[in-house]
């Protein structure tokens, strides 16, 4: 756009270029489509990929559950409240065991859940459902895996598998706990209480009603069992998801699957999170540590419980001590994060917080602070689950559409070609070739991304790459259009193609630009199936541009080296009779032009002719060099002619507006004045 | 006939035929406010004709049915929902399509097997969807996001192109031109809209923008440096950059429609009821209306625009007024002038041999070249 001026003197400066070699564009394309289609074969040696594009359900048959997070209090739902949403149906349905399920986002709100074929019932029960945050008090935890109860302990092999994430346990020693209240977490216990502890039984006889959330005498005969035989090392014990009584213990693994819980009954629920964040400690000097630590704040309903709750575990042994208790009689001091049905993080707490503020510290990273403050806010949300749409589409009739699709492509194809030699004759064939490089550039750049980035092609995909043919064909049209008018100019063909590519190239940037902004506004803003059409159309424009630059714009170049074109053929498209280029015209600076098929050579050196200084013309008026010009040109042109097929006299040639000296006569006026 | 084409091509690149689009713009003016008023009223009137995908509800589809007969579908979901009245139709060569308000659960399940064993195929084979009622407007609204913004950059990235604020006017003038009328016929004719037509309707913004940003370029290649002779006016210029991408606009439309006809064709009379349908005949519509306006709404309307401007409609006046003595000096076109192109009018090129007096020479010559 700021190149107007350069782009206004090239053609002038055409006149002296340098040698231009358009084989190197074409070398460069080539070395385009070798590196395109050998990344594909290199991937489908050592890696996934596949030489046919992956497609989507509408095309390949399965279901698709486009979701919406709502919220029940009309609460705005963030980004990351749905990428946490995304995350808990993605652990839900990846560990179902349903393969290549695809989950995505779209438009920044809804939620897209692609299975292929026919899902069961469960798995769309799975992807449906809510997600629910709850504050539970843990009354017993052990390692992972899910043993027989006289399994030897020995082979247990959570011991070394969980050694190395040892928490720190620091609290900060005499700080006052009304300011700066810590809850220490020790998601990961140092070592696994092991099977041998638990072959001790001593909590039959305690079976009843529990006293407090916290109550041991929860933990049953029948919960142990069940806990023992949990096996939360199992990706299917890891889905979440699924509903667990709320008014009762329960057992759940944490959610990397590292520890299993015994849980207590609810005693917050997310909605009670006012907010939470991470950030760097901050202790009560106002100095800055180099730890990160999530911070969280509840609301008054969640305040009042969680000093309750923070008052009971403080009385209960910390971490520590109940690790190293052989045979726990009371449960811990921790209570746990649950979401989903997984334990997410599960602190001690050793004082009591009356302001509903608690900070969790212990082994964060920037990244797992900032992941447990976004879980943490997911839960702070009422977040539930609207079915947009529910599609199932049958594998046949996905194909058929596709390949229906395929066979109005190729009769538009044909009917473009068809049209295009009709048109341009020899000409055209540079618009089936350029078509067919964009085609396959364009095939194998949707493999490419299919194998790399997991794009699926689909059926408004299919019909944004035929709509494309029409707009990549354009750029062909205004360059061939360009050229023609450089021609009825009276330029040579070598000439004309340099002076139109300068104008067509404009031309082809400028609304292959716009096309592309529609194409990427509509790719980020959209949802849908409009994001598979405006991939391709967005894909297709950038193609276009290449094939344009890098091909048919070279090819030209070559051609008009070309006899046959440049001796405009009458079959090449570039007949200068075809064109109008028949009578003999004022080609500016005192020149005129007749016709290359009026029968001056080729590459005749441009000659004045000296025109007497002639009386009156035809209106009276004295004529103007220019015009007796060419009233002499158009009188030795007819005596040519008429002369019984007689070679025309080499000294009275007139320009031929050859090899680029003769200017523009029509679509510059400025030019014309220098006479 | 590509020969006779090219002459015509010729002949309105050299100006020794033209069409007076530009001169006669308030005709063009009147045939686009009808044809918006038109469609006004039809969507007013008739409205559109909403897919499931805006209503909500259940839909079926059965895959090879014994028959295509509708008649067994139709009485297998008032066994289950009686005060129901499906829509049904035939997708593909061998599906039915049987769409229901939103049914329960237990509902679906019911259909589903009346459905197969209404036509003898496996419950696996009858495939049922839902879709929310809020699911056809949330697209919607997505994409008239998508269009305001769209049209925001447009603007923004042709002004600065075009260095002309009322060339990005006019193009989405007749932008919305393209897209009422689109509307309209798309009512007219009663499709179901879908989700695809919306995609139809988004693809129009884009190529309608496309076309009219390649007529204009030519018309800021012919108008650059008008206000500097007076041989003729910005509204000639205009109109000779209409007739020398004339050709070029016939080609594109006819090149960029083939395709489209062929999915419109094949949608229509081998796939049935269908995104390609839908999407295709969107398309179809869009881009023929879309070179139209390129031609007779957007270019005129850029000139009306600039020649409010003053500099430009003094140039005019200037250009109109010279013309009035020197109409004495005869006109040296050789051929004769043919029906449509007004002999006292600038057609563009010059013509050999001839001399248009001193007044036809630049009067000043911009510096620097």
């Amino acid at each position: 756009m700021g190149l107007c001026a350069h782009e206004k003197r090239h053609p002038l400066a055409t006149t002296n270029r340098k040698k231009s070699r358009p084989t190197r564009q074409l070398v460069g394309l080539g070395v385009v489509v070798v590196a395109l289609f050998g990344s594909i074969l290199a991937g489908n040696v050592w890696s996934t990929a596949t030489w046919a594009p992956k497609l989507a359900l509408d095309l390949e048959g399965g279901t698709q559950i486009i979701l919406r997070p709502v919220t029940d209090n009309g609460e705005e739902v963030t980004t990351e409240d749905v990428n946490q949403a995304i995350a808990i149906i993605r652990q839900r349905v990846d560990s179902s065991g349903v393969a290549e399920a695809e989950i995505t986002s779209q438009g920044g709100s809804n939620i897209v859940v692609a299975l292929p074929g026919t899902p069961s019932e469960e798995t769309l029960q799975l992807v449906r459902e809510s997600a629910q945050m709850q504050f539970r008090p843990v009354l017993y935890f052990g390692g992972p895996a899910g043993t027989d109860l006289g399994e030897d302990p020995a082979a247990d092999p959570t011991g070394e598998a969980t050694e190395e994430e040892v928490p720190s346990a620091e609290a900060p020693a005499g700080e006052p706990p009304a300011e700066e209240p810590t809850v220490e977490p020790t998601a990961v216990p140092e070592t696994a209480p092991t099977d041998e502890e638990l072959d001790f039984d001593p909590f039959a006889p305690q079976q009843g009603s529990a006293e407090n959330p916290s109550d041991f005498a929860q933990v049953t005969t029948e919960l142990l069992e069940e806990f023992a035989a949990l096996d939360c090392t199992d990706e299917a014990n890891l889905s979440g998801g699924g509903s667990q009584p709320s008014d009762s213990a329960v057992i759940a693994c944490a959610d990397d699957g590292s520890v299993k819980y015994i849980l207590g009954p609810v005693e917050i629920s997310g909605t009670e999170i006012a907010s939470a964040d991470s950030g760097l400690r901050v202790n009560s000097q106002g100095v800055t540590l180099n730890e990160w630590a999530v911070n969280i704040e509840f609301d008054s309903a969640g305040t009042k419980k969680f000093t309750e709750v923070t008052t009971r575990l403080s009385q209960l042994p910390t971490y520590e001590q109940w690790i190293a208790t052989p045979q726990p009689v009371q449960a811990p001091g921790m209570f746990a994060m649950v979401l989903d049905n997984l334990v997410i993080s599960a602190p001690t707490s050793s004082v009591i917080i009356p302001d509903g503020k608690a900070e969790i510290t212990g082994t964060f990273t920037r990244e797992s602070a900032t992941t447990l403050a976004n879980q943490l806010n997911f839960g702070a949300l009422p977040l539930t689950f609207e079915v947009q749409s529910e599609s199932q589409v049958s594998a046949t009739l996905g194909s058929e559409q596709l390949q229906k699709g395929l066979i109005a492509g190729v009769i538009g194809l044909v009917l473009v070609f068809v049209y295009s030699l009709v048109q341009y004759r020899a000409l055209g064939f540079v618009t089936v070739a350029s078509l067919s490089i964009a085609g396959i550039l364009a095939y194998g750049f949707i493999a490419l991304l299919s194998w790399l980035q997991g794009y699926r092609l689909s059926l408004p995909g299919v019909a944004g790459l035929i709509v494309a043919i029409g707009i990549t064909a354009d750029s062909f049209i205004v360059y061939f259009e360009r050229i023609r008018d450089e021609l009825r100019d009276g330029k040579s063909l070598a000439t004309a193609v340099d002076t139109a590519w300068v104008r067509a190239r404009r031309t082809i940037l400028a609304s292959d630009a716009v096309s592309l902004l529609a194409a990427v506004v509509l790719y980020f803003l959209a949802v849908g199936g409009v994001r598979g059409f405006a991939f391709t159309l967005g894909l297709t424009t950038v193609i276009d541009v290449l094939v344009v630059f890098l091909f048919t714009h070279p090819l030209m170049k070559l051609l008009a080296r070309t006899r046959f074109f440049s001796s405009g053929h009458p079959a090449s498209g570039l007949d200068p009779k075809t064109l109008g280029v028949e009578s003999i015209r004022y080609a500016g600076r005192g020149r005129t032009s007749v016709p290359r098929a009026a029968g001056t050579a080729k590459g005749a050196a441009p000659s004045k002719v000296l025109v007497g200084a002639g009386g009156p013309g035809t209106d009276g008026r004295t004529m103007t060099i220019a015009e007796r010009r060419a009233a002499q040109a158009r009188e030795d042109a007819e005596r040519d002619t008429a002369g019984t097929g007689a070679s025309p006299d080499p000294s009275h040639e007139t320009t031929a507006g050859t090899d680029g000296v003769a200017p523009s006569a029509g679509t510059d006026e400025r030019k014309d004045g220098n006479h | 006939m590509a020969a006779g084409f090219a002459r015509w091509g010729n002949d309105l690149y050299t100006g020794r035929r033209s069409y007076d689009v530009v001169g006669h713009r308030r005709r063009f003016y009147w045939v686009s406010a009808a044809l918006v008023v038109l469609s006004v009223v039809i969507l007013l009137v008739r409205g559109f004709n909403l897919g499931i995908e805006f209503r909500g509800g259940s839909e079926f589809t059965i895959t090879n049915p014994s028959s295509l007969s509708q008649t067994e579908a139709a009485e297998a979901v008032a066994d289950v929902a009686p005060a129901e009245a499906p829509r049904i139709s035939t997708v593909g060569t061998s599906s039915l399509r049987v769409q229901t308000v939103e049914l329960t659960e237990e509902e679906v399940v019911d259909v589903r097997e009346a459905l197969a064993e209404a036509y003898g195929v496996a419950p696996a084979d009858v495939t049922s969807n839902f879709i929310g009622p809020t699911w056809g407007e949330d697209v919607s609204q997505k994409a008239i996001i998508g269009i305001v913004v769209f049209l925001l950059l447009v603007s923004v990235v042709m002004t600065l192109y075009f260095r002309a604020w009322r060339m990005a006017l006019a193009a989405i003038l007749a932008l919305f031109h393209d897209l009422v009328i689109t509307a309209g016929i798309y009512a007219l004719i009663g499709w179901e809209v879908t989700p695809a037509t919306v995609i139809g309707f988004l693809t129009i913004l884009g190529y309608s923008i496309y076309d009219t940003v390649v007529v204009f370029d030519k018309v800021r290649e012919n108008t650059d440096g008008v206000l500097s002779q007076s041989r003729s006016t910005y509204a000639e210029r205009a109109n000779l950059a209409i007739n020398q991408t004339l050709v070029r606009s016939i080609n594109t439309s006819v090149v960029a429609l083939l395709p489209v006809a062929a999915i419109l064709f094949i949608g229509t009379f081998v796939l049935g009821a269908g995104n390609l349908r839908d999407i295709s005949l969107a398309l179809f519509v869009g881009m023929t209306v879309g070179t139209y306006s390129s031609i007779f709404l957007a270019t005129p309307l850029e000139v009306s625009l600039r020649t409010r401007e003053h500099d430009v409609a003094e140039h005019t006046e200037r250009v109109l007024t010279s013309r009035e003595p020197s109409s004495t000096v005869p006109e040296t076109t050789a051929d004769p002038v043919p029906a449509g192109a007004s002999s006292r009018q600038y057609t563009g090129q010059l013509q050999p041999g001839g001399h248009l007096g001193n007044k036809a020479q630049p009067r000043r010559r911009k510096g620097g070249r």
